[in-house]
Protein backbone atom coordinates (compact mmCIF):
# COMPACT_ATOMS: atom_id res chain seq x y z
CA UNK A 1 0.00 0.00 0.00
CA UNK A 2 1.16 3.48 -0.78
CA UNK A 3 1.50 6.07 1.93
CA UNK A 4 -0.72 8.50 0.03
CA UNK A 5 -3.55 9.89 2.10
CA UNK A 6 -6.87 8.88 0.66
CA UNK A 7 -9.12 11.62 1.94
CA UNK A 8 -9.03 15.38 2.12
CA UNK A 9 -8.22 16.52 5.63
CA UNK A 10 -9.30 19.99 6.71
CA UNK A 11 -7.31 21.56 9.51
CA UNK A 12 -8.96 22.22 12.85
CA UNK A 13 -8.21 25.93 12.45
CA UNK A 14 -10.20 26.05 9.23
CA UNK A 15 -13.06 24.06 10.74
CA UNK A 16 -13.34 26.59 13.55
CA UNK A 17 -13.32 29.42 11.04
CA UNK A 18 -15.95 27.65 8.94
CA UNK A 19 -18.23 27.19 11.95
CA UNK A 20 -17.85 30.81 13.03
CA UNK A 21 -18.71 31.99 9.52
CA UNK A 22 -21.76 29.72 9.32
CA UNK A 23 -23.04 31.31 12.52
CA UNK A 24 -22.99 34.63 10.64
CA UNK A 25 -24.63 33.13 7.56
CA UNK A 26 -21.40 33.10 5.53
CA UNK A 27 -19.04 30.50 4.10
CA UNK A 28 -15.31 30.31 3.44
CA UNK A 29 -15.68 31.35 -0.20
CA UNK A 30 -17.97 34.28 0.64
CA UNK A 31 -21.22 32.59 -0.31
CA UNK A 32 -24.22 32.64 1.98
CA UNK A 33 -25.71 29.33 3.09
CA UNK A 34 -28.12 28.87 0.20
CA UNK A 35 -25.94 30.22 -2.63
CA UNK A 36 -24.81 27.87 -5.38
CA UNK A 37 -21.42 28.39 -6.97
CA UNK A 38 -21.27 29.68 -10.55
CA UNK A 39 -22.74 27.08 -12.85
CA UNK A 40 -21.80 26.87 -16.48
CA UNK A 41 -23.32 24.34 -18.84
CA UNK A 42 -22.06 23.77 -22.39
CA UNK A 43 -23.71 21.22 -24.63
CA UNK A 44 -22.52 19.42 -27.77
CA UNK A 45 -18.93 19.18 -26.64
CA UNK A 46 -18.31 15.70 -28.08
CA UNK A 47 -19.48 15.35 -31.68
CA UNK A 48 -19.40 11.56 -31.79
CA UNK A 49 -21.85 11.29 -28.93
CA UNK A 50 -25.55 11.65 -29.72
CA UNK A 51 -25.71 14.16 -26.88
CA UNK A 52 -23.10 15.63 -24.56
CA UNK A 53 -22.53 18.34 -22.00
CA UNK A 54 -19.78 19.79 -19.90
CA UNK A 55 -20.66 21.27 -16.56
CA UNK A 56 -18.57 23.47 -14.31
CA UNK A 57 -19.90 24.07 -10.83
CA UNK A 58 -17.27 26.21 -9.15
CA UNK A 59 -14.12 24.15 -9.54
CA UNK A 60 -15.98 20.88 -9.99
CA UNK A 61 -15.96 19.82 -13.62
CA UNK A 62 -17.76 16.93 -15.25
CA UNK A 63 -18.48 15.78 -18.78
CA UNK A 64 -21.42 13.64 -19.86
CA UNK A 65 -22.01 11.82 -23.11
CA UNK A 66 -25.08 10.00 -24.37
CA UNK A 67 -24.77 7.04 -26.73
CA UNK A 68 -27.85 5.46 -28.23
CA UNK A 69 -28.08 2.07 -29.86
CA UNK A 70 -30.70 -0.56 -30.46
CA UNK A 71 -31.21 -3.30 -27.92
CA UNK A 72 -33.66 -5.88 -26.70
CA UNK A 73 -35.91 -4.89 -23.80
CA UNK A 74 -35.83 -6.59 -20.41
CA UNK A 75 -38.26 -9.54 -20.32
CA UNK A 76 -40.33 -7.93 -17.53
CA UNK A 77 -40.65 -4.59 -19.37
CA UNK A 78 -41.04 -5.57 -23.06
CA UNK A 79 -42.77 -2.27 -23.85
CA UNK A 80 -40.08 0.03 -22.48
CA UNK A 81 -36.80 1.27 -23.88
CA UNK A 82 -33.57 1.06 -21.93
CA UNK A 83 -32.05 3.94 -20.00
CA UNK A 84 -28.77 3.46 -18.17
CA UNK A 85 -26.98 6.25 -16.31
CA UNK A 86 -23.53 5.66 -14.95
CA UNK A 87 -20.94 7.90 -13.35
CA UNK A 88 -17.26 7.59 -12.70
CA UNK A 89 -14.66 9.68 -10.90
CA UNK A 90 -11.66 9.61 -13.24
CA UNK A 91 -8.23 9.14 -11.65
CA UNK A 92 -7.15 12.46 -13.16
CA UNK A 93 -9.88 14.25 -11.23
CA UNK A 94 -8.27 14.46 -7.80
CA UNK A 95 -5.15 13.44 -5.86
CA UNK A 96 -7.41 11.18 -3.83
CA UNK A 97 -8.99 9.34 -6.74
CA UNK A 98 -7.50 6.04 -7.77
CA UNK A 99 -7.97 3.83 -10.81
CA UNK A 100 -9.69 0.52 -10.31
CA UNK A 101 -13.16 -0.88 -9.91
CA UNK A 102 -15.73 1.63 -8.61
CA UNK A 103 -15.84 1.93 -4.82
CA UNK A 104 -19.05 2.33 -2.84
CA UNK A 105 -18.94 6.12 -3.20
CA UNK A 106 -18.85 5.96 -7.01
CA UNK A 107 -21.59 3.35 -7.00
CA UNK A 108 -23.78 5.50 -4.77
CA UNK A 109 -23.10 8.54 -6.98
CA UNK A 110 -24.09 6.69 -10.16
CA UNK A 111 -27.18 5.13 -8.60
CA UNK A 112 -28.47 8.37 -7.07
CA UNK A 113 -28.00 10.27 -10.35
CA UNK A 114 -29.71 7.42 -12.21
CA UNK A 115 -32.58 7.42 -9.70
CA UNK A 116 -33.30 11.13 -10.22
CA UNK A 117 -33.47 10.79 -14.00
CA UNK A 118 -35.42 7.53 -13.93
CA UNK A 119 -37.95 8.30 -11.20
CA UNK A 120 -38.75 11.75 -12.56
CA UNK A 121 -39.79 10.01 -15.79
CA UNK A 122 -37.64 12.57 -17.65
CA UNK A 123 -37.43 10.23 -20.63
CA UNK A 124 -40.69 8.55 -21.61
CA UNK A 125 -39.19 5.10 -22.08
CA UNK A 126 -42.47 3.73 -23.45
CA UNK A 127 -41.81 5.88 -26.56
CA UNK A 128 -38.40 4.29 -27.13
CA UNK A 129 -39.95 1.10 -28.48
CA UNK A 130 -39.70 0.02 -32.13
CA UNK A 131 -41.27 -3.40 -31.71
CA UNK A 132 -42.61 -4.61 -28.36
CA UNK A 133 -40.46 -7.34 -26.85
CA UNK A 134 -37.90 -7.20 -29.68
CA UNK A 135 -36.39 -3.86 -30.61
CA UNK A 136 -36.06 -0.82 -28.38
CA UNK A 137 -33.72 2.15 -28.15
CA UNK A 138 -31.05 1.75 -25.50
CA UNK A 139 -29.93 5.12 -24.11
CA UNK A 140 -26.63 5.13 -22.23
CA UNK A 141 -25.68 8.30 -20.37
CA UNK A 142 -22.14 8.15 -18.99
CA UNK A 143 -20.63 10.89 -16.86
CA UNK A 144 -16.98 11.35 -16.05
CA UNK A 145 -15.82 13.61 -13.28
CA UNK A 146 -12.80 15.63 -14.50
CA UNK A 147 -12.06 17.75 -11.45
CA UNK A 148 -13.33 17.16 -7.94
CA UNK A 149 -14.32 20.07 -5.74
CA UNK A 150 -17.43 18.85 -4.00
CA UNK A 151 -21.06 18.30 -4.93
CA UNK A 152 -20.50 15.60 -7.53
CA UNK A 153 -24.13 14.50 -7.14
CA UNK A 154 -25.53 17.72 -8.58
CA UNK A 155 -22.85 18.44 -11.18
CA UNK A 156 -23.08 14.95 -12.70
CA UNK A 157 -26.86 15.10 -12.64
CA UNK A 158 -26.90 18.49 -14.43
CA UNK A 159 -24.49 17.18 -17.07
CA UNK A 160 -26.65 14.13 -17.77
CA UNK A 161 -29.82 16.21 -17.92
CA UNK A 162 -28.27 18.76 -20.30
CA UNK A 163 -26.82 15.99 -22.49
CA UNK A 164 -30.16 14.15 -22.68
CA UNK A 165 -32.03 17.38 -23.50
CA UNK A 166 -29.80 17.99 -26.52
CA UNK A 167 -29.54 14.38 -27.68
CA UNK A 168 -30.58 13.60 -31.25
CA UNK A 169 -31.04 9.97 -32.20
CA UNK A 170 -31.40 8.43 -35.65
CA UNK A 171 -34.94 7.41 -36.41
CA UNK A 172 -35.37 3.71 -37.12
CA UNK A 173 -38.20 2.08 -39.07
CA UNK A 174 -39.16 -1.58 -39.01
CA UNK A 175 -38.71 -2.95 -42.52
CA UNK A 176 -41.21 -5.38 -44.08
CA UNK A 177 -38.83 -8.22 -43.19
CA UNK A 178 -39.13 -7.18 -39.53
CA UNK A 179 -35.64 -5.73 -39.16
CA UNK A 180 -35.03 -2.20 -37.90
CA UNK A 181 -33.59 0.09 -40.57
CA UNK A 182 -31.85 3.36 -39.79
CA UNK A 183 -33.21 6.42 -41.57
CA UNK A 184 -31.51 9.75 -42.22
CA UNK A 185 -33.90 11.57 -39.95
CA UNK A 186 -32.65 12.61 -36.50
CA UNK A 187 -35.16 12.96 -33.68
CA UNK A 188 -34.92 14.25 -30.09
CA UNK A 189 -35.53 11.97 -27.10
CA UNK A 190 -39.11 11.87 -25.72
CA UNK A 191 -38.54 14.35 -22.86
CA UNK A 192 -41.34 14.92 -20.33
CA UNK A 193 -39.70 16.99 -17.60
CA UNK A 194 -36.39 18.48 -16.48
CA UNK A 195 -35.40 16.97 -13.12
CA UNK A 196 -33.01 19.02 -11.01
CA UNK A 197 -30.95 17.62 -8.18
CA UNK A 198 -30.11 19.80 -5.17
CA UNK A 199 -27.61 18.55 -2.64
CA UNK A 200 -27.29 20.05 0.80
CA UNK A 201 -24.68 19.46 3.48
CA UNK A 202 -25.47 19.58 7.17
CA UNK A 203 -22.69 21.16 9.21
CA UNK A 204 -23.64 21.48 12.88
CA UNK A 205 -27.11 23.03 12.89
CA UNK A 206 -26.75 24.53 9.43
CA UNK A 207 -27.91 23.31 6.05
CA UNK A 208 -25.90 24.63 3.10
CA UNK A 209 -26.39 24.01 -0.61
CA UNK A 210 -23.72 23.01 -3.11
CA UNK A 211 -20.89 22.08 -0.69
CA UNK A 212 -17.24 22.31 -1.78
CA UNK A 213 -14.77 19.50 -1.07
CA UNK A 214 -13.65 21.29 2.08
CA UNK A 215 -17.20 21.63 3.29
CA UNK A 216 -17.89 17.98 2.47
CA UNK A 217 -14.84 16.99 4.51
CA UNK A 218 -16.36 18.52 7.64
CA UNK A 219 -20.08 17.87 7.02
CA UNK A 220 -22.07 15.59 9.32
CA UNK A 221 -24.56 14.44 6.72
CA UNK A 222 -25.58 15.08 3.16
CA UNK A 223 -29.02 15.08 1.60
CA UNK A 224 -29.83 15.08 -2.11
CA UNK A 225 -33.36 15.77 -3.35
CA UNK A 226 -34.50 15.86 -6.96
CA UNK A 227 -37.54 17.84 -8.11
CA UNK A 228 -39.29 17.93 -11.49
CA UNK A 229 -40.68 21.00 -13.22
CA UNK A 230 -44.16 20.49 -11.73
CA UNK A 231 -42.69 20.83 -8.24
CA UNK A 232 -42.88 17.14 -7.33
CA UNK A 233 -40.03 15.61 -5.40
CA UNK A 234 -39.00 12.48 -7.29
CA UNK A 235 -35.86 11.10 -5.67
CA UNK A 236 -33.85 11.51 -2.52
CA UNK A 237 -30.88 10.16 -0.65
CA UNK A 238 -29.29 10.92 2.68
CA UNK A 239 -25.61 10.09 2.92
CA UNK A 240 -22.67 10.16 5.35
CA UNK A 241 -22.67 8.87 8.92
CA UNK A 242 -24.53 11.73 10.57
CA UNK A 243 -28.19 12.49 11.09
CA UNK A 244 -30.70 15.17 10.08
CA UNK A 245 -33.56 16.43 12.19
CA UNK A 246 -37.13 16.10 10.97
CA UNK A 247 -37.31 19.88 10.47
CA UNK A 248 -34.12 19.83 8.41
CA UNK A 249 -35.60 17.21 6.08
CA UNK A 250 -38.73 19.31 5.59
CA UNK A 251 -36.61 22.44 5.08
CA UNK A 252 -34.50 20.58 2.52
CA UNK A 253 -37.65 19.64 0.61
CA UNK A 254 -38.46 23.36 0.27
CA UNK A 255 -34.93 24.42 -0.65
CA UNK A 256 -34.69 21.77 -3.36
CA UNK A 257 -37.54 23.37 -5.24
CA UNK A 258 -36.49 27.02 -5.07
CA UNK A 259 -32.87 26.16 -5.96
CA UNK A 260 -34.10 23.67 -8.54
CA UNK A 261 -35.92 26.42 -10.41
CA UNK A 262 -32.78 28.56 -10.53
CA UNK A 263 -30.71 25.74 -11.97
CA UNK A 264 -33.43 24.61 -14.39
CA UNK A 265 -33.45 28.12 -15.89
CA UNK A 266 -29.69 27.97 -16.49
CA UNK A 267 -29.86 24.54 -18.12
CA UNK A 268 -32.90 25.43 -20.24
CA UNK A 269 -31.15 28.58 -21.46
CA UNK A 270 -28.17 26.58 -22.70
CA UNK A 271 -30.42 23.98 -24.29
CA UNK A 272 -32.37 26.71 -26.09
CA UNK A 273 -29.14 28.21 -27.35
CA UNK A 274 -27.98 24.80 -28.59
CA UNK A 275 -31.11 23.52 -30.28
CA UNK A 276 -33.11 26.67 -30.75
CA UNK A 277 -36.33 25.18 -29.36
CA UNK A 278 -37.39 25.87 -25.79
CA UNK A 279 -38.05 22.81 -23.69
CA UNK A 280 -41.05 22.86 -21.41
CA UNK B 1 -37.33 -0.04 -11.13
CA UNK B 2 -39.28 2.83 -12.74
CA UNK B 3 -42.38 3.66 -10.80
CA UNK B 4 -44.16 5.56 -13.52
CA UNK B 5 -46.90 3.77 -15.41
CA UNK B 6 -48.37 0.40 -14.64
CA UNK B 7 -52.00 -0.12 -13.75
CA UNK B 8 -51.91 0.47 -10.03
CA UNK B 9 -55.60 1.11 -9.38
CA UNK B 10 -56.17 -2.49 -8.25
CA UNK B 11 -53.63 -2.13 -5.41
CA UNK B 12 -56.38 -0.72 -3.15
CA UNK B 13 -59.91 -2.15 -3.34
CA UNK B 14 -63.23 -0.38 -2.91
CA UNK B 15 -63.18 -0.98 0.86
CA UNK B 16 -59.84 0.81 1.03
CA UNK B 17 -57.94 -2.41 1.70
CA UNK B 18 -54.65 -3.36 0.07
CA UNK B 19 -53.84 -6.60 -1.77
CA UNK B 20 -52.91 -8.37 1.47
CA UNK B 21 -55.91 -6.90 3.33
CA UNK B 22 -54.03 -4.17 5.19
CA UNK B 23 -55.38 -0.67 5.79
CA UNK B 24 -53.35 2.32 4.57
CA UNK B 25 -51.59 2.78 7.91
CA UNK B 26 -51.00 -0.85 8.82
CA UNK B 27 -47.64 -2.59 9.07
CA UNK B 28 -47.11 -6.14 7.88
CA UNK B 29 -46.83 -8.66 10.74
CA UNK B 30 -43.42 -8.31 12.40
CA UNK B 31 -41.58 -10.67 14.71
CA UNK B 32 -38.10 -10.13 16.10
CA UNK B 33 -36.01 -12.70 17.92
CA UNK B 34 -32.78 -11.76 19.68
CA UNK B 35 -29.64 -13.86 20.13
CA UNK B 36 -30.31 -16.48 17.48
CA UNK B 37 -26.73 -17.21 16.39
CA UNK B 38 -24.34 -18.78 18.89
CA UNK B 39 -21.05 -17.63 17.35
CA UNK B 40 -21.96 -14.00 16.87
CA UNK B 41 -21.43 -11.42 19.64
CA UNK B 42 -24.94 -10.21 18.92
CA UNK B 43 -27.64 -11.38 16.54
CA UNK B 44 -31.27 -10.99 15.64
CA UNK B 45 -33.75 -12.58 13.27
CA UNK B 46 -36.59 -10.54 11.89
CA UNK B 47 -39.64 -11.58 9.95
CA UNK B 48 -41.21 -8.54 8.37
CA UNK B 49 -44.11 -9.69 6.24
CA UNK B 50 -42.48 -12.25 3.98
CA UNK B 51 -39.01 -10.81 4.59
CA UNK B 52 -36.84 -13.18 6.58
CA UNK B 53 -33.59 -11.54 7.61
CA UNK B 54 -30.72 -12.58 9.85
CA UNK B 55 -28.43 -9.93 11.34
CA UNK B 56 -25.19 -10.67 13.15
CA UNK B 57 -22.61 -8.46 14.87
CA UNK B 58 -18.99 -9.40 15.45
CA UNK B 59 -16.86 -7.07 17.54
CA UNK B 60 -15.40 -4.90 18.79
CA UNK B 61 -12.48 -6.94 17.44
CA UNK B 62 -9.02 -6.54 15.98
CA UNK B 63 -8.95 -4.79 12.60
CA UNK B 64 -7.70 -6.58 9.51
CA UNK B 65 -6.08 -5.16 7.45
CA UNK B 66 -4.43 -3.22 10.26
CA UNK B 67 -3.88 0.01 8.33
CA UNK B 68 -7.62 0.57 8.13
CA UNK B 69 -7.90 0.91 11.92
CA UNK B 70 -8.94 4.32 13.24
CA UNK B 71 -6.99 5.85 16.11
CA UNK B 72 -9.95 7.53 17.80
CA UNK B 73 -12.87 5.20 17.26
CA UNK B 74 -14.03 1.84 16.07
CA UNK B 75 -14.33 1.09 12.36
CA UNK B 76 -17.92 0.17 11.55
CA UNK B 77 -18.33 -2.13 8.58
CA UNK B 78 -21.55 -3.42 7.14
CA UNK B 79 -22.50 -5.99 4.56
CA UNK B 80 -26.06 -6.30 3.26
CA UNK B 81 -26.42 -9.41 1.16
CA UNK B 82 -29.29 -11.25 -0.48
CA UNK B 83 -29.16 -15.03 -0.59
CA UNK B 84 -29.43 -16.48 -4.12
CA UNK B 85 -32.70 -18.19 -3.14
CA UNK B 86 -34.24 -15.09 -1.53
CA UNK B 87 -35.95 -13.84 -4.68
CA UNK B 88 -38.35 -15.03 -7.40
CA UNK B 89 -35.51 -15.42 -9.93
CA UNK B 90 -32.22 -16.73 -8.56
CA UNK B 91 -30.03 -13.82 -7.51
CA UNK B 92 -26.39 -13.93 -8.49
CA UNK B 93 -24.56 -14.35 -5.16
CA UNK B 94 -21.88 -11.79 -6.06
CA UNK B 95 -22.61 -8.41 -4.40
CA UNK B 96 -24.56 -6.23 -6.83
CA UNK B 97 -24.26 -2.45 -7.11
CA UNK B 98 -27.60 -2.23 -5.32
CA UNK B 99 -26.29 -4.30 -2.40
CA UNK B 100 -23.12 -2.20 -2.17
CA UNK B 101 -25.19 0.99 -2.00
CA UNK B 102 -27.56 -0.50 0.59
CA UNK B 103 -24.62 -1.70 2.69
CA UNK B 104 -23.36 1.88 2.71
CA UNK B 105 -26.67 3.49 3.66
CA UNK B 106 -27.33 0.88 6.39
CA UNK B 107 -23.89 1.56 7.88
CA UNK B 108 -24.57 5.30 7.80
CA UNK B 109 -28.01 4.75 9.34
CA UNK B 110 -26.57 2.80 12.29
CA UNK B 111 -23.43 4.85 12.90
CA UNK B 112 -25.02 7.91 14.59
CA UNK B 113 -26.50 5.62 17.27
CA UNK B 114 -23.22 3.91 18.13
CA UNK B 115 -20.66 5.34 20.54
CA UNK B 116 -17.73 4.24 18.40
CA UNK B 117 -15.29 6.48 20.31
CA UNK B 118 -15.53 3.94 23.15
CA UNK B 119 -13.66 1.33 21.08
CA UNK B 120 -10.64 2.92 19.37
CA UNK B 121 -8.48 0.79 17.03
CA UNK B 122 -11.12 -1.92 16.72
CA UNK B 123 -13.64 -3.02 14.12
CA UNK B 124 -17.33 -3.79 14.45
CA UNK B 125 -18.78 -5.91 11.66
CA UNK B 126 -22.49 -5.96 10.95
CA UNK B 127 -23.82 -8.61 8.60
CA UNK B 128 -27.34 -8.45 7.23
CA UNK B 129 -28.35 -11.55 5.30
CA UNK B 130 -31.66 -11.51 3.48
CA UNK B 131 -32.90 -15.11 3.39
CA UNK B 132 -36.18 -14.16 1.77
CA UNK B 133 -37.04 -10.74 0.41
CA UNK B 134 -40.39 -9.06 -0.03
CA UNK B 135 -39.82 -5.32 -0.38
CA UNK B 136 -38.57 -3.14 2.44
CA UNK B 137 -35.65 -5.42 3.21
CA UNK B 138 -33.27 -2.54 3.94
CA UNK B 139 -35.61 -1.25 6.65
CA UNK B 140 -36.19 -4.71 8.09
CA UNK B 141 -32.42 -5.27 7.99
CA UNK B 142 -31.73 -2.04 9.90
CA UNK B 143 -34.29 -3.00 12.57
CA UNK B 144 -32.62 -6.38 13.02
CA UNK B 145 -29.06 -5.00 12.90
CA UNK B 146 -29.82 -2.38 15.53
CA UNK B 147 -31.20 -5.02 17.90
CA UNK B 148 -28.21 -7.25 17.17
CA UNK B 149 -25.85 -4.36 18.07
CA UNK B 150 -27.68 -3.93 21.37
CA UNK B 151 -27.48 -7.71 21.91
CA UNK B 152 -23.71 -7.51 21.31
CA UNK B 153 -23.49 -4.99 24.15
CA UNK B 154 -22.09 -2.21 21.96
CA UNK B 155 -22.49 1.18 23.65
CA UNK B 156 -25.37 2.94 21.95
CA UNK B 157 -27.16 6.27 22.24
CA UNK B 158 -30.41 4.80 21.01
CA UNK B 159 -31.81 2.02 18.89
CA UNK B 160 -32.32 2.70 15.20
CA UNK B 161 -35.69 1.82 13.76
CA UNK B 162 -36.67 1.93 10.13
CA UNK B 163 -39.85 1.84 8.12
CA UNK B 164 -41.00 2.93 4.68
CA UNK B 165 -44.04 4.77 3.46
CA UNK B 166 -45.07 4.96 -0.14
CA UNK B 167 -47.66 5.96 -2.68
CA UNK B 168 -49.80 3.31 -4.31
CA UNK B 169 -52.94 3.81 -6.40
CA UNK B 170 -52.63 7.54 -5.67
CA UNK B 171 -52.72 7.06 -1.89
CA UNK B 172 -50.04 7.42 0.77
CA UNK B 173 -49.63 4.14 2.65
CA UNK B 174 -47.34 2.68 5.30
CA UNK B 175 -44.81 -0.11 4.70
CA UNK B 176 -45.08 -1.08 1.03
CA UNK B 177 -44.34 -4.66 0.04
CA UNK B 178 -42.68 -5.95 -3.12
CA UNK B 179 -45.76 -5.82 -5.38
CA UNK B 180 -46.70 -2.37 -4.10
CA UNK B 181 -43.14 -1.20 -4.69
CA UNK B 182 -43.07 -2.44 -8.27
CA UNK B 183 -46.58 -1.30 -9.24
CA UNK B 184 -46.79 1.77 -7.01
CA UNK B 185 -45.60 5.32 -7.57
CA UNK B 186 -43.21 6.06 -4.73
CA UNK B 187 -41.17 4.47 -1.95
CA UNK B 188 -39.79 6.49 0.98
CA UNK B 189 -37.70 4.41 3.40
CA UNK B 190 -36.43 6.20 6.51
CA UNK B 191 -34.68 5.29 9.74
CA UNK B 192 -34.66 7.29 12.95
CA UNK B 193 -33.22 7.30 16.44
CA UNK B 194 -36.63 7.42 18.13
CA UNK B 195 -35.66 9.08 21.41
CA UNK B 196 -34.24 12.16 19.70
CA UNK B 197 -36.13 12.05 16.37
CA UNK B 198 -32.88 12.04 14.43
CA UNK B 199 -33.24 10.86 10.85
CA UNK B 200 -30.35 8.56 9.94
CA UNK B 201 -31.61 7.01 6.72
CA UNK B 202 -33.57 8.80 4.07
CA UNK B 203 -34.18 7.63 0.53
CA UNK B 204 -36.89 8.38 -1.98
CA UNK B 205 -37.79 6.70 -5.26
CA UNK B 206 -40.75 8.08 -7.15
CA UNK B 207 -42.80 11.23 -7.40
CA UNK B 208 -44.50 12.96 -4.49
CA UNK B 209 -46.04 16.42 -4.33
CA UNK B 210 -45.08 18.63 -1.40
CA UNK B 211 -48.19 17.66 0.55
CA UNK B 212 -47.76 13.95 -0.20
CA UNK B 213 -44.12 14.17 0.81
CA UNK B 214 -44.80 15.46 4.31
CA UNK B 215 -47.73 13.06 4.72
CA UNK B 216 -45.61 10.07 3.71
CA UNK B 217 -42.70 11.25 5.84
CA UNK B 218 -44.90 11.58 8.93
CA UNK B 219 -46.53 8.21 8.29
CA UNK B 220 -43.12 6.56 8.00
CA UNK B 221 -42.09 8.24 11.29
CA UNK B 222 -45.14 6.68 12.98
CA UNK B 223 -44.15 3.31 11.51
CA UNK B 224 -40.65 3.69 12.93
CA UNK B 225 -42.10 4.30 16.40
CA UNK B 226 -44.16 1.09 16.21
CA UNK B 227 -41.00 -0.77 15.24
CA UNK B 228 -39.20 0.75 18.24
CA UNK B 229 -41.74 -0.86 20.59
CA UNK B 230 -41.27 -4.24 18.91
CA UNK B 231 -37.48 -3.95 19.12
CA UNK B 232 -37.69 -3.11 22.83
CA UNK B 233 -40.07 -5.99 23.49
CA UNK B 234 -37.76 -8.40 21.65
CA UNK B 235 -34.77 -7.30 23.76
CA UNK B 236 -36.80 -7.48 26.96
CA UNK B 237 -37.95 -11.03 26.08
CA UNK B 238 -34.34 -12.09 25.60
CA UNK B 239 -32.98 -10.52 28.77
CA UNK B 240 -35.96 -10.71 31.15
CA UNK B 241 -37.52 -14.01 30.09
CA UNK B 242 -40.87 -14.89 28.53
CA UNK B 243 -43.06 -12.88 30.88
CA UNK B 244 -40.48 -10.14 31.17
CA UNK B 245 -42.78 -7.48 29.87
CA UNK B 246 -43.51 -6.11 33.33
CA UNK B 247 -40.03 -6.78 34.62
CA UNK B 248 -38.61 -4.79 31.74
CA UNK B 249 -40.77 -1.74 32.12
CA UNK B 250 -39.75 0.93 34.61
Amino acid sequence: MSAVKKVLVVEQLKRTQMNELLGRGKRLDGRSLLDMRDLSVTTNVVEKAEGSARVKLGNTEVIAGVKVSLGTPFPDTPDKGLLVVSAEVLPLASPYAEPGPPDERSIELARVVDRGIRESGMIDVSKLVLEVGKHVYAVFADVSVLNVDGNLFDSTSYAVVAALLTTKIPKYEISPSGEPVKSEEMIPLPITTVPISVTMAKIGDYLIVDPTSEEEAVMDARITLVSDDKGNICAGQKGEPGFLSIDQILLASQICKSKGEEVRAIINKEVERAIGVPKQ
Amino acid sequence: MGKQGGDSTSLINSQGLRLDGRRFDELRPVSIEVGVLKNADGSAYIQFGKNKIMAAVYGPKEVHPKHSALADRSLLRCRYHMSPFSTEERKNPAPSRREIEISKVIREALEPALILEDYPRTAIDVFVEVLQSDGGSRCAGINAASVALADAGINMRDLVCACAAGKIAGQIVLDIDDTEDKEGQADLPIAIMPTSNRVTLFQLDGQLSNEEFSKAFNLALEGCKSLYQMQREALIRKYFGKDGNEAGEQ
